[in-house]
């Protein structure tokens, strides 16, 4: 079988970042492989565990830096990394980025393509289904549990849904997005990123995808991103110390007759 | 632009709260506009919640009945929702925002070659110009966004607008479309739910969350106790849901539900960003925690400090004294 992770590189969401004039501070950053992401490369790690055999590779669109995500992921144990790298694909939204990768796995053989459910960063969580409707298979989001049956040539994913968690069976090829809360990320070992660096690192440019600079990064886009600001913070209220029963009284009281929700 | 279309959403044959926070402001933008507001509505028997979309001033309802809505797949509400699309021709689409709705828009947008923007906190129209505000950065930022696309379609944030009054008076064309033939390469196997007769997360109007603190099931049975004299929903932080204590589907937060309800009740929970990240919104916030420097208590309009075993059983009593 042969599977594709998706990745992104992302500005670690955990830390403080500075914004100013409307624009995020870039210089700043610590930029970390999209933590949803590195949940489709372990999962991916643990089917090919248990098949026969599994064809391992993964795809990135962004700056030159963005090479130590995939890096990582290599050193996690894929086999085979394709880095889409160009000042062309700066700015992209979903609809440039889902462009591209369409673009990318035209001629490419795949079973299964596994995404992050969203990116960290932007949080918006559109390029794999938009991906799926380009390339015409069948997609699943969120996914929390996947299993493989590699004779039926089919993949059972295990989603978290509105009412409870969705089972259902896609056959190959096919896209799922992944929830972080599948499983828990390997830490690469020291053998991995030894390996990593002698595994194939495959750069592509807007022209070895068939593709023309207005089809991607910013003039692809279908939205723009015209600023950014911190939101309002909401105010801290009242704190109040004391034994249990007073504590109670208190809220009560609050909750009655000042915030009238009770 | 011409309309806004507004895809209902509905539970157990009654509209969701939020179906009625999106369409109050899409009939506010539809005015301000001079736009026509059309909705669409799916299901297997939705002919009572399509009359009920008219009283909030939606002009023309397409409903789509189907016994295959029985259980969740994309394909069937891409292809629906194409349709209707076609019939109708907006220039925006607005959805309330669900975990079936993160999953069918990215298809549908997609399919209709639409711009697509997920999760919204405001939308204004200004001429030929959709004017958009939405959370990212594990909502430690807002973003001000635009499109000038042919189609544009946007899912909204739970609690982003207030639903208005219903004005029963209202009626409207409702016009049947067609599922036609389908071609669904996905089989749904199982819905696995852990059955309880608790509102559910998105229509509470109270919410009791806990997390860590309330260290395991007995832990969590305080909490529930809560939740039912309140007749709240019970909600709960990633940790809890990963050690076992809490169903994935309580989870509140940056990859959980977002909700906001008129009270968020937060017990044993610290308060780290990608669990306010879904509940920041919410009308008043109380927190219960010991350690009085919980980032929580930032957020909080009420804050005790204070362990919530001795709390929340008094609490409990409390309340339910009051409301009998």
């Amino acid at each position: 079988m042969k599977f594709f992770v998706c990745c992104k590189q992302v500005p670690d969401v955990a830390m403080a970042f500075q914004i100013k004039d409307g624009e995020l501070q870039k210089d700043d950053l610590n930029y970390v492989l999209n933590a949803y992401d590195a949940s489709a490369i372990e999962e991916s790690l643990v089917i090919q565990s248990n098949v026969s055999e599994l064809d391992l590779s993964l795809v990135l669109i962004g700056a030159e830096k963005g090479k130590e995500a995939l890096r990582k992921g290599l050193a996690m144990g894929a086999k085979e990394a394709f880095h889409i790298e160009g000042d062309a694909f700066e700015g992209s939204d979903s609809h440039s980025a889902a462009n591209v990768l369409e673009a990318f796995f035209k001629d490419k053989d795949y079973d299964a393509i596994l995404c992050g459910k969203q990116s960290q960063d932007m949080d918006m969580g559109l390029t794999s289904g938009l991906l799926a409707q380009k390339l015409s298979i069948p997609y699943v989001t969120n996914a929390v549990a996947l299993k493989v049956n590699e004779e039926a040539k089919t993949i059972t994913v295990t989603r978290q849904g509105d009412e409870g968690q969705e089972m259902i069976e896609l056959p190959f090829p096919c896209i799922v997005s992944c929830s972080n809360d599948m499983n828990e990320p390997r830490i690469p070992s020291l053998r991995g990123i030894m390996q990593s660096k002698k595994k194939p690192m495959n750069k592509i440019g807007v022209a070895d995808l068939g593709l023309s600079e207005d089809q991607v990064g910013k003039s692809g886009s279908k939205s723009t991103l015209l600023s950014m600001d911190f939101p309002k913070a909401r105010k801290a209220g009242e704190k109040f110390q004391g034994d249990a029963d007073e504590l109670v009284s208190t809220l009560i009281d609050k909750l009655t007759n000042e915030a009238k929700v009770l | 632009m011409s309309k806004i279309l507004v895809i209902a959403d509905q539970k157990q044959n009654k509209l969701k709260k939020s179906t009625l926070e999106v369409l109050s402001e899409a009939k506010k933008l539809a005015d301000k506009s001079g736009l026509a507001l059309e909705a669409v509505i799916l299901g297997e028997a939705i002919a009572d919640e399509a009359k009920v979309l008219a009283h909030y001033g939606v002009s023309k309802v397409y409903t789509i009945e189907n016994s295959i809505f029985k259980n969740y797949l994309n394909q069937p509400y891409i292809d629906g929702i194409k349709k209707a699309i076609e019939a109708s021709s907006p220039r925006l689409v607005l959805v309330p925002t669900c975990e079936s709705v993160k999953d069918y828009l990215p298809g549908l947008v997609g399919a209709t070659n639409a711009c697509g923007v997920m999760d919204c906190s405001s939308v204004d129209i200004d001429g030929n110009t959709v004017s958009i505000e939405r959370p990212l950065m594990a909502a430690k930022a807002v973003s001000k966004m635009q499109s000038s696309d042919d189609l544009i379609i946007l899912s909204i944030r739970s609690g982003s607008f207030d639903a208005v009054e219903a004005d029963t008076s209202l009626s409207c064309d409702i016009e049947s479309i067609d599922l036609g033939t389908l071609d669904i390469k996905a089989i749904f196997k199982e819905l696995i739910s852990a059955q309880s007769d608790r509102v559910s997360l998105d229509d509470a109007s109270v919410v009791v969350a806990c997390g860590r603190g309330v260290k395991d099931k007995a832990g969590f049975e305080l909490i529930e106790k809560l939740a039912d004299v309140f007749g709240a929903a019970v909600g709960s932080t990633r940790a809890l849901v990963e050690n076992g204590v809490a169903e994935a589907s309580l989870q509140v937060g940056q990859t959980g539900k977002v909700v906001s309800p008129d009270l968020y009740i937060a017990i044993g929970i610290s308060g780290a960003v990608q669990h306010t990240a879904g509940m920041s919104n919410s009308k008043v916030i109380v927190a219960i925690n010991k350690d009085e420097e919980a980032p929580i208590f930032a957020l909080a309009d009420y804050g005790l400090v204070g362990d919530l075993f001795d709390i929340v059983p008094k609490l409990t009593e409390a309340v339910k004294e009051l409301k009998s």
